[in-house]
Parts: structure tokens; sequence; C-alpha cells
């Protein structure tokens, strides 16, 4: 079943064409890895799928419902999106991990904090840390835990293991594939050659949206 | 009153002051001196033509005409305020709003607390002084969210994808610009009398009043000012951030 859909989409930025009637569909469940040259549009794709920006025209599905005409707080919070460079909020971790509980009304629940931070090797002490001494790996370990908290339904990646090292990504790699095992749909931009080499479902997005599939498994 | 008088000679002869300024423009080579010129005769003229209407209103002292004398000193300050707003998808309502409520809800506490009667004479010059301030506020206001959506828009669209509503994403932003439009009031009330005294109490000891009483109606306008610059900040702050959001809840570029 196709949970995302894109149907002649273009978009445009000033003069600049950056997609030109882009089409394809995302399975539910799928971990769909979009590769290309820098300057494509790959990140692009996932904000317009994000709803963080609109389509200069065409239409975008959400399990056949056009994007643009749902909640866009209650779409945000099923399809998510995650920066290369997360920008963290306040001064320690417990300033970030708690937010999706706070914009939801929720008690923030200890237990499933915890739990996630088992998975990527942090202890519960890891909460009272200072950002400011928080590795480009830890904070995007944050960021991540931070958009997993109530589960999506899809989770799109903008290349968010560029600049770590082999022991970050691990974990990072790690987090991504027990979200993925608990049914989530993800779709990652990558440039990461080992991340590439190892993706079942490869989609080429050429020059102005353009696109090529590839499949590995 | 007779401290108060000035005579048309005497009012030529401040004209000197002005040339103290262009003589200045003229040596450093500051090309202002037609700026200065200007600025000055349409100080004159706006000045002449308010004392005629000011007159006017006096003299004929009915409610409405000082209630839509309030409206004109409102809609102008409101005007002035929108004009500050660097936002291009600014709403002229949002300073409108902002000014009518700071003001008149200030205007209603002085009267009904008996510090002014309702008489064109107290009415208009107050609603003149609540207004300006609050014009300034306003426009700080403006002038801050515009910087902080620039500076903050990668935490706001971060707290966007995690699905967050614009009001939670933009709290900070709120906030820090409400504080800064505040601020020049809250320091200019630590300051009056030590460093400064304001029009209202020069004016009224240029007049002969004790200094005591002048004190007093200063502690008022002091009180008065924090009260409608808040609301004025607070209003306008929450109105004016919507604007930096489309339809589906996107920062705008």
């Amino acid at each position: 079943m196709t949970i995302i859909e894109l149907k002649n989409v273009d978009y445009q930025m000033g003069k600049r064409t950056i997609l030109n009637n882009l089409s394809f569909g995302i399975k539910n469940g799928d971990f769909l890895t979009l590769i290309g040259p820098s300057g494509a549009g790959k990140s692009t794709i996932l904000k317009l799928i994000a709803n963080l920006i609109s389509p200069s025209s065409g239409t975008i599905f959400y399990h056949g419902s056009d994007i643009q005409k749902l909640d866009p707080i209650k779409y945000r919070r099923q399809v998510m999106y995650c920066f290369q460079q997360p920008v963290l909020f306040g001064k320690t971790v417990k300033d970030n991990l708690p937010f999706p509980y706070q914009i939801r009304n929720k008690e923030v629940d200890l237990d499933r904090l915890d739990s996630l931070l088992k998975i990527v090797d942090s202890p519960a002490e890891f909460l009272n840390k200072e950002i400011n001494s928080l590795s480009g790996g830890e904070k995007q370990r944050v960021a991540l835990i931070r958009s997993i908290v109530f589960l999506p339904k899809v989770l799109l990646l903008d290349e968010v293991t560029t600049g770590l090292d082999g022991k970050s990504k691990e974990i990072v790699h790690r987090l991504i594939e027990s979200v993925h095992r608990q049914g989530t749909t993800i779709v990652q931009v990558t440039h990461d050659q080992s991340e590439i080499q190892v993706a079942k479902n490869v989609l080429e997005i050429k020059s102005r949206g353009l696109v090529n599939e590839k499949c590995n498994g | 009153m007779k401290n108060v008088t000035v005579s048309n000679l005497s009012l030529v002869l401040a004209f000197a002051l002005v040339l103290v300024s262009i003589a200045i423009s003229a040596k450093e080579k500051l090309g202002l001196t037609k700026d200065i010129l200007i600025s000055v005769i349409r100080a004159i003229m706006e000045l002449v033509i308010i004392g005629f209407v000011l007159k006017f209103i006096f003299h004929i002292d009915t409610l409405w005409l000082t209630a839509f004398s309030t409206l004109i000193i409102i809609f102008n300050a409101s005007w002035n305020a929108n004009e500050r707003n660097p936002d291009s998808h600014k709403k002229l309502w949002s300073s409108i709003i902002a000014e009518a409520v700071g003001t008149y809800v200030t205007l209603s506490l002085l009267i009904v607390s008996g510090v002014i009667k309702p008489i064109p004479m107290q009415v208009i010059p107050i609603t003149g002084m609540i207004a300006g301030n609050e014009m300034v506020t306003i426009g700080l206001c403006y002038k801050a969210l515009n910087e902080s959506f620039h500076d903050l828009r990668q935490q706001v669209l971060e707290k966007l994808a995690l699905g967050s509503d614009i009001k939670m994403a933009s709290m900070p932003i709120i906030r820090r610009s409400i504080k800064t439009a505040m601020q020049p009031t809250i320091d200019s009330a630590k300051t009056v009398g030590l460093v400064n005294l304001p029009g209202m109490m020069s004016g009224l000891i240029f007049a002969g009043v004790n200094p005591i009483y002048a004190i007093k109606y200063q502690i008022i306008i002091t009180f008065m000012l924090l009260s409608a610059t808040g609301l004025g900040a607070v209003i306008s702050g929450y109105l004016a951030y919507k604007q930096y959001f489309n339809e589906q809840m996107q920062l705008r570029d």
C-alpha cells in the first residue's frame, strides 16, 4: 500500500526550477534511500513531504489525501523530518526530550525516554548534559530521539549521518533500524557510500527531479 | 502663566539655535542642511496648525469631538508604528488594535480613578503621550520580531517539524521581542528625576506649579506609560508573529 505519493510536483525558488514534474510513490513500511548530485532537489523533496514547504504545482498524497488539505500539525506529528544539522533548544538535553510531550500536553514518560537512551548507549545522566558540551554525534542522537519519542508513521532523514564518526554513525543506524522494525516508513537522503551499498530501495534524483529507480535487494 | 509666555521676538531669536545645527552640517560637510530646513519648516507648520485645531476643540468642548480627536491620534500612531515593521506581510490592523486597546484601557483607568477629567484639555494631550510612547514600543517590538525570526529561523523550523503549533514554535521569539520593546520604558522609569525631568513635569514646573504636585503627576505618567507600553508590546507581539507563517503553518521565506 502506498503511504506517500508525489504527483507531477514542481518546485520553484524564485525563477529557479528545483523540481520539474516529479512523480513517485513510497510504500508503507518501506526504507527508501534518495541519492543524487548536490542541488538535485533531494532535501527539497523531504521538506515538501514534511509539508514544511509547498509545491509550486502538483500534489502530494498521504494515504490518498492531499496533504495541503490535512491539519498541518497532526500531519507533521505522523510524518517527521530530521535536519542534517539539528538545532537543540535550551541549555541541557532535558530541555529537548520533553518537548514532544509539551506540545501534546502530555506528562513526560521517563521510562520511554530511558528505553530510547539505552538504544543509543546513553545513561540516564545524559539528560543533564549541557548542549554546548555535546559532540555532533550526540546532538544528532538527541534530535533523533526527540523525533521518535512518539513513533511517527514516516521518518524523513536529511543526511543525518553526514560528518559523524564511525561509532556515532553506527549508533544512529541502530536507532533508525529499531524505528523501522516497529513499522515506520523511512526515507533518507544520503551521500554516504556505505549506506547506499546496503540500501535495498534506492531512488536516484537527477537534475531537476528526474528519477531513476534502483533495487539492490 | 506669566512664566510660560513666549514673545514673537524671542521665538525669532531662538531660530539662531537652528542656525547652529545648519553651521555644523555645512562645516562638517554632512549634507543635512536641506533636511534640517525642511524639518524645521514642517515642525513650525504642523505645530501652528495643531495649535489652532486644539484651540478650536478646547473651545467647542464636546465629547464626540474629543473622542474623534483620540481616534485620529491613535490611527496616526498605528500608521507610523506599522511603517516601522520590516515584515513584508505586515497588517495595519495589528497596530491599530494594539494602539487602541493600550491607549483606551490606560485612559479609562486614569479617568475612572479621577486622575484626569474627561475634558479635551486633559484627554487629548494625555492620549498623545500614551499613543506616542506606544508607537515607539510597537515599532521596537516589530523590529525585534523580524530580527529574531531571522536569527532563530532554524529553531522555529525544527519545532514545526516536530509537530508544534506556530505559537509554541515562536514563543521564545515573542517573549524576547516583548522584553526588548518594553525595556526602554522600564529603563527610563528607573532614571526619572535622577537623570531627566520629563516633559509633563517640566511643563508644570514651568507653569509655576509646586514641584511636589508636578512630581505626583509624573509618578502617574510613569505608571501610565508602563501600562500602555506593556499592553501595546504584548498585543502587537502576539498579533504580528502570525504574519511570519502562511495558512499551511509554514515559516515564510
